[in-house]
């Protein structure tokens, strides 16, 4: 990590140095033990402060919607698909950004490390595929591997697909399956079974947005549950209006959701949103051999049409 | 006031015999965290988790009420007249709420309470809590609540202060106020505390005040002008993480914006309190479609700014903050209140 941090560094601050980008978007540590913050570096010196380790949760594609000068970005797996989704999408135009692919070996999931530590996490180190975090109470190791979010867990691609300046070589790809068990196995209910369980999944929801607002694809100037000319979508906690954000917010990232985990790491509530998206995402490969983001010039799944697309649904 | 040593066995009895008297609120685990509710008969409060993951504001501060209903049926007397819902407030004690979070409650009365506006579902929700605190023992990293006028044994917001006494689920109880002696009495506490407990109590409340190593300061904030903050240069930089959920405003026991809707089915509607977010760009669009806080940047200065300085200056009772911790752990992008306080103290 440290390794990826430096090359991390120098690579920024020679882009910035050269003129080549305006800033570098990539994370700083953060005040908390497993947290790192978003961070917009302008010069050669802030690039010194940019980190990258197992702890970089969101997507960074998300903070570049919009932007109007020349970017460096640093993008893991996920991070460059979203980018490559922006491109398409035109939030951003190719010319204008700089990748600084990060070849990923997977981010650790905070409810994870908080079951490990089993109480407020004092500091937290990581070395050799391990982590190890300190308590009040003393310290535990466990291997990084067994911390993963689940979207790291079955990511088929950790390294970045669009990618200007490595910042490592590339990591071997450790999946080769696509099957979602978790997708899977709410298929496989019934629909009373499949209405409870959603309604359980969603039952803490406080519609705070965490997860809509840290998805690079919600870049709408405004969002269908902002929409207040006439209003789309009831305020307050009424289940109905909760299930209607929730659906509505997953089919409109359907063919577009790279899978990334930004959305359950950013959820204070710990809210499994992911299983509303696999489906979609699972779906869109099953149909349409379509995975999100995958180059610049193809026009999402659910955005486009082919000759061969299967319509047996049309009678 | 009176000192009490509760027992185990005398604190289940006492829990049970307040129960026919109260509405006994407290923290429970829900998933994979805490949060309060109201306790069924014979359930205890977990008292084991520091904080709960939401502040205990939903007690007074519901996520969504219902204030006024109101029908639009023309054969309906009553039609296009909006009525008081008609609600009960049985009394309740809240059980294990955290002195800093009391505290937070107090705080939200001083907006919700005033010269200019009283507002009877805030207060009435309010009036009718005994709020017996427990002490926290082992402060989070992330308290600083002794930077903020309250602390670990604040007696401040309280009815009654619990304080765990060495022995396995012993308690000390402080009685605060004649609410609290009143609760005290329904639970059937009478064993007094030795004569060296104050002083035990004063020297568990240095330990705990010791342990807190996360501080703010304000002071450099009380006497710069508002306008000097608000136009600082720092504020793109430092909110440019923030992706203006409302993840902090929601967790957070002092934030108390609320967007009022109503809401019909057919003929019948109701007029609906809910919880709102300063961070979101809806909370300021205008009708005409002017938005005076556009930019996501813009948001984020007015949380800390109203936080910091605009609530110290109306009120002169300090900042609104108490120090709980709970934006800075929850905050997914690690925008931290204790280091934008520190910008701002510059
Ligand atoms: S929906 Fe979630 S997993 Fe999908 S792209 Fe958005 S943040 Fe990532
Ligand atoms: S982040 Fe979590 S709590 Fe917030 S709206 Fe999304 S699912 Fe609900
Ligand atoms: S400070 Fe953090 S929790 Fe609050 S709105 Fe910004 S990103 Fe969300
Ligand atoms: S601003 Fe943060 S630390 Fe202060 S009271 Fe609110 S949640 Fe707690």
């Amino acid at each position: 990590m440290i390794n990826y941090t430096e090359n991390i560094r120098k690579i920024s601050s020679d882009l910035l140095k050269s003129g080549k980008v305006d800033v570098v978007i990539g994370y700083k540590s953060g005040t908390l033990p497993g947290v790192n913050e978003p961070f917009l570096a302008k010069t050669p010196e802030d690039a010194d402060k940019l980190v990258w380790d197992s702890q970089c949760r969101l997507n960074l594609a998300n903070y570049l919607t919009h932007r109007k000068d020349k970017v460096g970005i640093v993008a893991k797996g996920c991070d460059s698909r979203n980018i490559n989704t922006h491109i398409v999408e035109r939030r951003i135009s190719r010319e204008q950004v700089t990748v600084i692919g990060v070849p990923c070996t997977g981010m650790t999931d905070k409810t994870r490390l908080k079951e490990l530590a089993g109480g407020d996490i004092l500091t937290l180190t990581e070395a050799g595929g391990k982590i190890t975090v300190k308590t009040a109470k003393g310290e535990k190791t466990a291997d990084k591997n067994d911390l993963l979010q689940d979207n790291c867990i079955r990511c088929l691609h950790r390294n970045p697909v669009i990618n200007d300046i490595p910042a490592a070589d590339p990591v071997p790809e450790v999946n080769t399956t696509r099957n979602n068990d978790a997708i899977e196995k709410i298929e496989a209910m019934s629909a009373d079974e499949r209405w409870a369980f959603f309604d359980d999944l969603l039952s803490g929801c406080t519609r705070c947005y965490a997860c809509k607002n840290a998805c690079p694809l919600c870049y709408c100037p405004t969002c269908f549950v902002d929409e207040s000319r006439p209003q789309w979508v009831g305020k307050g906690d009424d289940p109905v209006d909760v299930r209607t954000y929730h659906t509505l917010r997953a089919f409109h990232c359907a063919g577009r959701c790279t899978d990334c985990g930004a959305c359950e790491a950013a959820c204070p509530m710990n809210i499994k949103v992911r299983l509303l998206t696999g489906k979609l995402e699972k779906s869109c490969y099953e149909r349409f051999g379509w995975e999100a983001g995958m180059t610049s010039d193809v026009r999402p799944a659910l955005d486009t049409f082919t000759t061969h697309d299967p319509e047996e649904f049309i009678k | 006031m009176k000192i009490y040593h509760i027992d185990r066995e005398s604190w289940v009895k006492g829990l049970a015999a307040s129960a026919e008297v109260y509405q006994l609120v407290g923290p429970v685990r829900e998933k994979d965290d805490f949060d309060f509710k109201v306790l069924d008969k014979g359930q205890m409060p977990d008292l084991t988790g520091t904080d709960t993951r939401l502040s205990p504001k939903a007690l007074v501060f519901p996520k969504s009420e219902i204030m006024m209903t109101f029908s639009t049926d023309p054969n309906d007397p009553d039609c296009n007249i909006m009525k008081e819902a008609k609600k009960e407030y049985p009394k309740r004690a809240v059980i294990g709420i955290r002195p800093y979070d009391a505290r937070a409650l107090q705080i939200l009365k001083m907006n919700y309470d005033n010269g200019d506006y009283q507002d009877p579902y805030f207060l009435n929700a309010y009036e009718a809590i005994t709020f017996v605190g427990l002490a926290v023992n082992s402060p989070s990293s992330t308290d600083f609540s002794t930077s903020c006028g309250t602390g670990p044994f604040d007696e401040k917001g309280l009815d009654v202060l619990l304080v765990a006494a060495g022995e396995e689920g012993d308690f000390y109880a402080k009685i605060l106020t004649d609410k609290g002696d009143a609760w005290a009495k329904a639970a059937g506490f009478s064993k007094e505390a030795g004569s060296d407990v104050s002083t035990r109590i004063e020297a568990m409340k240095k330990t705990a005040e010791e342990a807190i190593s996360s501080k703010i300061a304000f002071d450099k904030i009380e006497k710069k002008t508002v306008l000097e903050l608000f136009e600082a240069d720092h504020w793109e930089n430092t909110a440019f993480a923030c992706i203006n959920c409302g993840t902090c405003t929601y967790a957070c026991p002092t934030c108390w914006c609320f967007d009022i809707q109503d809401e019909n089915f057919g003929t019948k509607g109701v007029r609906i309190k809910n919880w709102d977010s300063c961070m979101t760009g809806l909370f300021t669009l205008h009708g005409s479609g002017h938005n005076p806080r556009e930019h996501r940047y813009q948001r984020t200065r007015q949380r800390f700014m109203h936080k910091l300085k605009y609530f110290a200056d109306k009120y002169g009772e300090g900042i609104m903050c108490v120090g709980c911790g709970r934006c800075v752990r929850q905050c997914p992008a690690n925008i931290d209140i204790r280091e934008i306080c520190e910008t701002m103290n510059k």
